[in-house]
């Protein structure tokens, strides 16, 4: 197994920590006192966070720690309750989620959320929807510069297909692809929105190590590439360990621990909430 | 099939693109027909309405079928394009005195008033979730239909003259129009003495620029949004996809083809009321979408070509033809869904396996 460099972690001011190589560019993601709450229920509270441009963090914790509300949070699928979530130094206060999109987070779903009706090709097609644009009427008329622009659609979609080896199954159904392309092709379809920011919902999920190991070196590829960065939610330690450089441990709502891997690895907090206390005592 | 296979084109969009022979083909065998004497009044007295309810049901798979919406008034779009447009043909007859030519104005002003309309009902109800579409057009077919039976309009050399006979007690002489002035829609009589001006050519050419407008649109980048929306919502907003825009460019293009429908229907008639556009036409054009399968335009069209005609051709059959009816719908539907008889569809013809392999 390939092993990747990770940046070494340095606190900024607001003791956040993020790779050494992003000290003095505004952080791409900074949540402040983020919580949420379901009818008295907090799903998420006081969630603290910080993502360097272009680092690989990690969003772990046991199963219903709030992890996916995190991330519907930060799309605007919910709106939170409390706090605020900066993206790219600008307030997300009010917007929807159609506007955090175009101000640069892309994510994918842990439960595959591909159109299944359209092809590989159309799926990525929509992805860059808001990158290449001509007026709704040029469409339906056939004229200029619908066929210059579609062909540009084309080949950029061709483009991100190549990332992941794609581009024959570019006609295929998405809903027909094999599980693994599913989850291949979701993060294409992410890339193509042009992000500042990805959201990866358990990348692996369904994969073998052999698939799992392919797709390390594909999110590290992708983010020296693009040289954006990827917060991702994974049960797959190994991944996790392998390549986030901060991450953040959520336990019923809220955050128990954040650091690096070695960090987190020994942090007896973090021990306690996977295994249990029985586990520590014996 | 290798060749099908080859082509960059899928299976789906070759089976579109056939729709345009296939109807230019219908439609010069049936000229060819009629100009020969091969077909009797009737049927040459169908051709039009055979045209509108294709259209017809053609915009209403762009709600039902591309967008994953219902409509269930889709009637009332079509209601307010033939009442517009025969206002409007009746009042042009003396200053447009070319038939096409006031044809195509009527056509014209009737697709802008139900894209009007299609727009105020979506404004509110497209930003919503779940099936409101489809009570808030119930209620405004219904409503389409009691303000036309309303409705008093007449034409003098003053222009138009409106009045709402809401409580019964008004006629037509309340409308004091001049010498030589006409009434054009009578209330719950409706349009009477329309002058007919709708051809079959015109029905063809609404035909095609309808396919050809509603098959661009869902292979552009509007098109593909709308469908992005109705595959998976969530995905389509995480995309930055517009929903309430994109719905809304969808079901306006949908109610501008019913008015342009409605338009050509209304003008093909000498009388015309409103209670024609009521509910049970909106389910008869939503039982053509559902035969001929949603998103499957030429199956709208060949759905709404044999169920329109289907109920005049068993005439032969008086009492038993809305029974042969009833009798194919279930047969159509079995054919197209039920597992065991597709199978056997597929052992009967082989060819047809190797298409269902290489979608």
């Amino acid at each position: 197994m390939k092993t990747f460099e990770k940046g070494k972690m340095v606190p900024m001011p607001s003791t956040a920590l993020i790779p050494e190589r992003d000290l003095g560019k505004i952080p791409v993601l900074e949540c402040y006192h983020l919580g949420i709450e379901f009818g008295g229920l907090k799903a998420v509270d006081d969630f603290n966070f910080t993502v360097g441009k272009t680092e690989i963090a990690g969003l772990i914790g046991p199963n219903g720690a709030g992890k996916t509300t995190v991330f519907n949070l930060l799309t605007k699928v919910y709106q939170p309750t409390h706090g605020t979530i900066m993206v790219n130094g600008q307030d997300t206060t009010g917007k929807n989620t159609v506007q955090l999109s175009k101000m640069g987070v892309a994510r994918t779903f842990q439960n595959i959320r591909l159109f299944t009706d359209m092809t590989v090709e159309d799926n990525v097609r929509v992805g860059l929807h808001n990158q290449v644009k001509y007026p709704t009427a040029c469409g339906m008329l056939r004229i200029p510069p619908f066929y210059k622009k579609e062909k540009e659609f084309h080949e950029r979609a061709m483009d991100l297909l190549s990332i992941f080896g794609m581009q024959d199954m570019a006609d295929v159904k998405a809903g027909n692809l094999p599980y693994g392309a599913q989850r291949r092709l979701e993060i294409v379809r992410a890339l193509a929105t042009d992000p500042k920011l990805l959201l990866l919902d358990e990348p692996a999920a369904g994969m073998n190590p052999n698939e799992t190991g392919e797709l390390m070196e594909n999110i590290v590829k992708i983010r020296d590439e693009f040289q954006i960065a990827v917060l991702l939610i994974e049960h797959d330690m190994k991944l996790v360990m392998g390549i986030c450089e901060g991450i953040c441990v959520l336990n019923f709502g809220k955050i128990i621990a954040k650091g690096t891997a070695e960090e987190i690895q020994s942090n007896p907090e973090v021990i306690k909430a996977y295994l249990g206390n029985n586990s520590m005592e014996g | 099939m290798s060749s099908l296979k080859k082509s960059k084109l899928s299976a789906s969009a070759v089976r579109d693109y056939f729709s345009f022979p296939l109807v230019t083909a219908a439609f010069f065998i049936i000229t060819f027909m009629s100009s020969h004497d091969m077909l009797n009044k009737r049927m040459q007295g169908l051709l039009v309405p055979v045209c509108c309810y294709i259209v017809m049901a053609l915009s209403l798979n762009l709600t039902v079928g591309i967008m994953g919406e219902l409509s269930l008034g889709h009637a009332g779009f079509m209601s307010l394009g033939a009442f517009t447009g025969v206002v409007v043909s009746q009042s042009l007859i003396d200053s447009v005195p070319n038939d096409i030519l006031r044809l195509v104005i009527a056509i014209v002003a009737g697709a802008l008033i139900a894209a009007v309309g299609g727009f105020l009902i979506g404004l509110p109800v497209l930003r919503l979730r779940g099936d409101y579409l489809a009570i808030v057009t119930l209620a405004f077919g219904e409503i389409i239909m009691d303000i036309v039976n309303c409705l008093i309009v007449g034409h003098d050399k003053n222009g138009l003259h409106i009045i709402f006979n809401f409580k019964g007690e008004k006629t037509v002489a309340d409308l004091n129009l001049a010498e030589n002035g006409t009434a054009i829609i009578k209330g719950a009589q409706g349009a009477v003495g329309t002058k007919t001006i709708a051809t079959f050519t015109a029905g063809f050419l609404i035909i095609m620029l309808t396919l050809f407008l509603v098959l661009s649109f869902i292979r552009s980048r509007t098109g593909r949004a709308v469908l992005a929306i109705r595959d998976n919502r969530i995905a389509a907003e995480s995309m930055g996809v517009n929903v309430m825009k994109y719905k809304m460019i969808a079901f306006v293009l949908s109610t501008t083809l019913a008015g342009m429908a409605g338009a050509l229907y209304g003008l093909n008639f000498n009388m015309i009321s409103a209670d024609k556009f009521n509910f049970n036409t909106s389910i008869l054009v939503l039982v053509f979408v559902v035969l001929g399968g949603l998103g499957n335009m030429l199956g709208s069209i060949i759905a709404a070509t044999v169920l329109y005609i289907l109920p005049e051709a068993l005439r032969g059959l008086a009492d038993y033809r809305m029974l042969m009816y009833a009798i194919v719908l279930i047969l159509v539907m079995l054919a197209t869904n039920n597992p065991k008889v597709r199978n056997l569809f597929v052992k009967i013809l082989p060819k047809r396996k190797s298409k269902e392999g290489a979608q």
